[in-house]
């Protein structure tokens, strides 16, 4: 969508509480037309989408769900930034559409009610409603729309129900000015705008209710910022608070005189009656159970490992033949040795190694977004949170943990489930320590060469497998400390509240879920893939320039030609000029070239090691015996068990992924938690790699 | 008086206010965790942290750290 059509479209936002079915209602207005986006300076994202009311264009922005608008963090500040019209490229908004769970419209009413205290155009939409009336709760629709002074819409996001009331609603708001309404707390307003009034102009553009959330939140964020535009507010924020509260904390105030308000409200509009248990108690009974909720969780997660392992490998295999055979193809076809070379491997390959991760991303997000959806999420986080908590992570970091397993792209993406910042940024400082799938060749590669086939208990138990092991736990272990050193440092701070609704079990709506996922997969292929493809593209030319004269002996376009190509291209010589920062880990110049080349993506190291030992088709088993008969100069070889358990650690521990780094970037909306993972996992991949190349070898030799 | 932690799964309380003012009894309050209001165990995790509670009748998770401020009287 253009700027400049944006611009002019009336701007429509939705909120609501988390599991209220808000993303449901949105994708159901939206459809496709939607992108994903982040706030200046802050780590939580919004949904933008387009619609048409009335044939007029508009545009809809999602907020987060919130229980509230009390803010301790910019992040949750940024609520009241885009309902005041704070964020540039949203705009100041025309109408608010608060999304109320009809099953708790208890509980929902409370950010309503702080809403409805703006001087904004706003509509309730009471949905799942059809749940609610299956479980005997009656709401006087038209009762509560005069409660509230608000316009109620009832609906049922997930079967496209009330859509079309909700459209004509929006129209009729658009078209009509906003009228003032009922305030909770009249003296806590009058103060607040008592305050304002004395505040000269800024840039924030301070409002009455930046000035109440001030007086409600003491040490919040809103507190903070208006301190720091003017440090004498303090003695006018301290007179009112002990005027209005007399003591006690404004917070326990707004949260009594607000749910004393609802309790007025509920009887006036709901009958509810009271029902047997519904059916999420009945299934909680075995899945929430101590020990058998757990061996449930086991099952699933390995059903889900299992499947992404076993649905994804044969696409993967398929799409690596694909594109080696177009790469082929290409060479074939086009004359020039050198334009030949670039689109089959630099453009073909680099796009190959986009999409090779395709399939297993998208069976994982699918996974996790089923996991969201039915509710089952919460489940897994509360039981798995007190093993997590002891490095420092909550329940809600396990399943994005889990995931890494697979790919960190989806583990990092799936953080967002973490309400917390500091928890949220440890979790994906953690995920790439995680053994994900492209490390495997690596592993598997080393293993069969060095380590010897043993096997114990008759057979039940081999070495290979129990080094593989050792390497997954390595990673954990990475991970786990990583999380937990960061909470005792950088992200210091005190223990975050872990407050987790369970949402009922629900069956999740397939449009919402596939529209989910078609906005995790272009995420993927536009910030990654965009970042692979063109860091494919400048390896591929360190690796071929400069072009040097093939000497004579030499027969062109055989292997050894490659190797002798890439032995004097830049990469080959740049890594021969820094081969002696890597000697002590063992390394000569062609594992420095093949371990550089594999920075971008760390499953390439496979096939530049076939190109620097000057292999036909990097067969593995070629591979396998070259690398083993490998030697220096003075004749000793270069792959020893030390040197290569210490390759790798080196792979285990180092951050060889861009697009992780892109995904990361992209998450923390900041450079810099990238940049500090990158260096401070190839310090660790280095120490530990030289660590275990002397102390083996030290070992070895006595 | 008991808190919220010291109730067995299957116990219900009535909340009577929290043992100190912060951030952690705000987000409680907001959630509908205030004075008068009924509050059920329902289970316990497996190392028995963190704690399910029903409260306005949902179900709500929390960590015995934050149940312990939870000050009520048992039913």
């Amino acid at each position: 969508m253009s700027d400049a059509a944006t611009q002019s479209a009336p701007v429509i936002i939705t909120l609501g509480n988390p599991n209220t079915g808000k993303s449901t209602l949105f994708n159901a207005l939206t459809g496709l037309h939607q992108l994903v986006g982040n706030f200046p300076g802050v780590t939580v994202e919004h949904l933008r989408g387009e619609t048409e009311i009335n044939g007029q264009k508009v545009v809809l922005v999602d907020l987060p769900g919130t229980y509230s608008l009390a803010a301790q963090s910019p992040d949750e500040m940024v609520a009241i930034d885009v309902l005041l019209g704070r964020i540039e490229n949203v705009g100041r908004p025309n109408v608010v559409i608060v999304v109320v769970d009809a099953n708790n419209l208890r509980r929902n009413l409370f950010l309503a009610s702080q809403i409805l205290e703006l001087p904004l155009q706003v509509i309730i939409v009471l949905n799942m409603m059809d749940l609610a009336s299956s479980q005997g709760t009656r709401i006087d629709v038209d009762e509560l729309a005069e409660a509230l002074q608000a316009p109620v819409v009832p609906t049922c996001a997930a079967r496209g129900e009330g859509l079309d009331r909700l459209r004509e609603t929006i129209a009729l708001a658009l078209s009509s000015d906003y009228t003032e309404r009922h305030v909770i707390d009249r003296k806590l307003r009058a103060a607040a705008e008592k305050i304002a009034l004395g505040i000269g102009p800024s840039v924030e553009n301070f409002e009455t209710i930046d000035i109440e959330r001030a007086l409600i939140d003491q040490g919040g964020y809103a507190e903070q910022r208006l301190l720091n535009f003017d440090r004498s507010l303090k003695t006018d924020l301290e007179s009112a608070r002990q005027e209005l509260g007399a003591g006690r904390p404004l917070a326990a105030l707004e949260a009594r005189s607000r749910y004393g308000w609802i309790n007025e409200v509920i009887n006036r509009v709901e009958q509810r009656s009271e029902t047997e248990k519904r059916g999420t108690d009945r299934i909680d009974k075995y899945l929430n159970h101590p020990v058998l909720g757990s061996l449930i969780f086991v099952l699933t997660m390995g059903l889900v490992f299992q499947s992404v392992f076993a649905w994804a490998s044969p696409l993967m295999e398929f799409i690596d033949s694909q594109s080696s055979y177009l790469g082929g193809l290409i060479s074939h076809l086009v004359p020039s040795p050198l334009l030949a070379s670039f689109l089959s491997d630099g453009v073909v390959a680099g796009v190959g190694s986009v999409v090779i991760f395709l399939p297993q991303i998208l069976i994982l997000f699918a996974f996790i977004i089923l996991l969201e959806d039915t509710g089952y999420m919460s489940r897994a986080a509360f039981l798995m949170d007190r093993l997590m908590r002891w490095c420092g992570l909550s329940g809600q970091s396990f399943i994005p943990m889990l995931s890494s397993f697979a790919c960190a792209v989806p583990g990092i993406m799936g953080t967002r489930v973490i309400p917390d910042r500091r928890d949220r940024i440890a979790t994906i400082m953690a995920a790439p320590f995680m053994t994900c799938s492209a490390r495997l060749p690596v592993y598997a590669l080393l293993i069969a060469a060095f380590i010897p086939p043993k096997t114990y208990l008759g057979g039940i138990i081999n070495l290979h497998g129990l080094v593989l092991l050792g390497f997954y736990f390595l990673g954990m272990v990475g991970g786990v400390l990583t999380a937990y050193l960061l909470n005792k440092t950088f992200l210091r701070g005190p223990t975050p509240t872990f407050l987790l609704e369970m949402p009922p079990y629900r069956v999740p709506n397939i449009r919402s879920m596939a529209i989910k996922l078609y906005g995790r997969a272009k995420i993927f292929l536009i910030r990654a893939g965009t970042v692979i493809l063109s860091v494919a593209i400048v390896i591929w030319f360190l690796a071929t320039f400069p072009q040097s004269q093939v000497p004579k002996d030499i027969e062109p376009g055989t292997p050894v030609a490659a190797q002798f190509a890439l032995e004097n291209s830049y990469l080959g010589t740049a890594s021969k000029s820094v081969s002696p920062f890597f000697a002590p880990l063992g390394w000569d110049w062609k594992v420095t070239a093949a371990v550089i080349a594999s920075f971008p993506a760390r499953e390439v190291v496979i096939a530049v090691l076939g190109t620097i030992y000057a292999i036909d088709d990097s067969d593995d088993g070629s591979l396998l015996e070259r690398i083993k008969e490998s030697r220096r100069p003075d004749g000793t070889l270069v792959f020893t068990l030390p040197m290569a358990l210490g390759l790798m650690i080196f792979y285990a521990l180092c951050l060889q992924c861009v697009a992780t780094i892109a995904v990361m970037r992209r998450e923390t909306n900041t450079w810099r938690w990238p940049i500090f993972a990158w260096v401070y996992m190839s310090t660790l991949g280095y120490c530990g790699a030289f660590l275990c190349f002397q102390v083996g070898t030290s070992l070895l030799s006595t | 008086m008991p808190s919220l932690a010291s109730l067995k799964a299957g116990e219900t309380g009535i909340v009577r206010g929290f043992t100190h003012n912060g951030t952690s009894s705000q987000r409680l309050m907001q959630l509908g965790v205030i004075e008068g209001e009924r509050i059920e165990v329902i289970r316990r995790a497996p190392a028995g942290d963190p704690i399910e509670v029903r409260i306005l009748g949902y179900s709500l998770s929390l960590r015995t750290s934050e149940a312990t401020t939870i000050l009520v009287d048992t039913l």
